[in-house]
């Protein structure tokens, strides 16, 4: 009887995971010992930190899109079969088609999506970016913008939390190129009182604001849009006028994960270091669907995924696995046009953020070219 | 008030990003009414911001501990 590995999920970290996993077993997936299933609801694979060029003309959506098959080992066998529910006394995925695929390792790297709707006026109010159509819509908004108040808000939870402090960077430099600087007010809200999670970061940009002018308000957390007198109002009571809105709207895990019992709003309990769901030895968590208190993000989902691989691996070709998560992240930060900063940071060591510099900033646009390469587990 | 029954607690010990803080504002906006939280915080300056952002939106601090290495906070949603 042949091992089976089921991977629920074809976003970054269950791609990387099924090409790790490919490569680490691929004698035994060419003798039928093992085989390697993954479940996806969409035949496409996208390039999400491609919608911040995407709203700048920077990226084509084209450029950020391709087909799922194509960045897969050829011995994964993919199904565009949306899992529906996982049974994890029983060992097994159920699909949307009515099919059932038993395990004996599941990795579920579902993701994460964002809910507008959980902001009462904010689809028919605000803009967002992180879905190919918002960033689409924020480009043709912003082509059309002949001046105003900006105004940028962040809802909790949320995926890549330093993406609203490079939109915001580089809005300020498209209105720089646009000659509109004189005719824009940019304005800044987020949930805790500094300007971006991570602390250092933070004060790092303060004076970056004051310096281009850019107003803020911290704790503000965004409760409703009233779409037709333009405000946003926040928990905390107060009011923010605006002409154009940008939403990082609240994010939920995959609705599957909620109906199988497995998470509220779709987080899994995951233990920070081996990776498994708490209470199964053979469940992994990849990415943004972990409950971990570190950033969801695309770079974390490649490094667990990087764990999660190894450990499978272990587990069928030695019966145990050691390697372990240490928390680590990496962000390259827009900072405008022209220049980006760099920071790492894992449970134990905070982040230190490098000065901005154009290499960084070349450095990032390149990766944004390479990233095929590391779904494929190649970098 | 040592013995209050905390209903879920949230491990932010060594995080730096989201941090402790938005852990806590996860956990009041997802939570029901009446569900008393506990945030674990390695960062001492969660054991002032907490507070200052549950007076802020009206909920309940319960407490705050400090236990050698990291801060207890626990929190009551109450609206």
């Amino acid at each position: 009887m042949p091992k089976r590995i089921v991977i629920i999920g074809g976003g970054s970290g269950g791609t990387i995971t099924a090409n790790l996993l490919a490569r680490n077993l691929l004698r035994q997936l060419i003798s039928g010992e093992v085989l390697i299933t993954m479940l996806t609801n969409t035949p496409n694979h996208t390039y999400q930190p491609g919608f911040l060029y995407v709203v700048f003309d920077k990226m084509r959506p084209e450029e950020i899109v391709r087909k799922q098959q194509d960045l897969l080992d050829p011995r994964v066998s993919l199904f565009v079969d949306a899992a529906v529910k996982i049974d994890r006394e029983r060992n097994v995925v159920f699909t949307e088609s009515g099919r059932d695929f038993p395990y004996d390792y599941l990795v579920v790297a579902t993701g994460s999506r964002i809910v507008p709707e959980l902001i009462p006026g904010l689809k028919e109010g605000g803009h967002w970016f992180y879905d190919l159509e918002g960033a689409i819509k924020l480009r043709d908004s912003l082509n059309s913008f002949d001046g105003g108040r900006v105004v940028i808000t962040t809802g909790v939870p949320h995926k890549c939390p330093v993406a609203s402090l490079e939109l915001t960077f580089m809005l300020h430099a498209y209105f720089k190129q646009r000659d509109m600087l004189n005719k824009v007010e940019i304005f800044f809200t987020y949930p805790i009182n500094r300007l971006t999670s991570l602390e250092a970061v933070s004060q790092w940009a303060v004076p970056e604001f004051e310096k281009r002018g850019i107003k803020s308000e911290v704790f503000f957390n965004m409760e409703e849009v009233d779409p037709d007198k333009k405000i946003l109002k926040s928990m905390e009571g107060s009011e923010a006028n605006y002409d154009l809105l940008i939403a990082i709207p609240p994010h939920k895990g995959a609705q599957v994960i909620a109906e199988s019992g497995m998470g509220r709003d779709g987080w899994i309990a995951t233990n920070k270091k081996t990776l498994n769901n708490e209470g199964y030895n053979n469940v992994y968590v990849v990415g943004d669907t972990n409950d971990l208190p570190i950033s969801k993000a695309g770079s974390a989902a490649h490094f667990q995924s990087d764990v999660v691989a190894e450990r499978i691996t272990s587990q069928i070709q030695e019966g145990s696995g050691s390697t372990t998560y240490d928390g680590k992240v990496i962000c390259f930060v827009e900072t405008g046009f022209e220049e980006a900063m760099y920071i790492w940071f894992n449970y134990s060591v905070p982040p230190k953020p490098s000065p901005p510099t154009k290499m960084l900033h070349w450095i990032k646009l390149g990766y944004n070219r390479l990233y095929w390469l590391t779904t494929r587990g190649i970098m | 008030m040592t013995d209050v029954k905390i209903d879920k607690t949230v491990d932010a010990r060594g995080a730096a990003c989201p941090g402790p803080l938005m852990e806590l504002i996860k956990a009041v906006k997802s939570e029901d009414v009446g569900t008393v939280i506990e945030i674990l915080s390695s960062e001492k300056g969660t054991s002032v911001d907490a507070p200052a952002w549950l007076k802020k939106v009206g909920q309940e601090l319960i407490r705050v501990e400090e236990r050698g290495d990291h801060w207890s906070i626990v929190a009551k949603k109450i609206k």
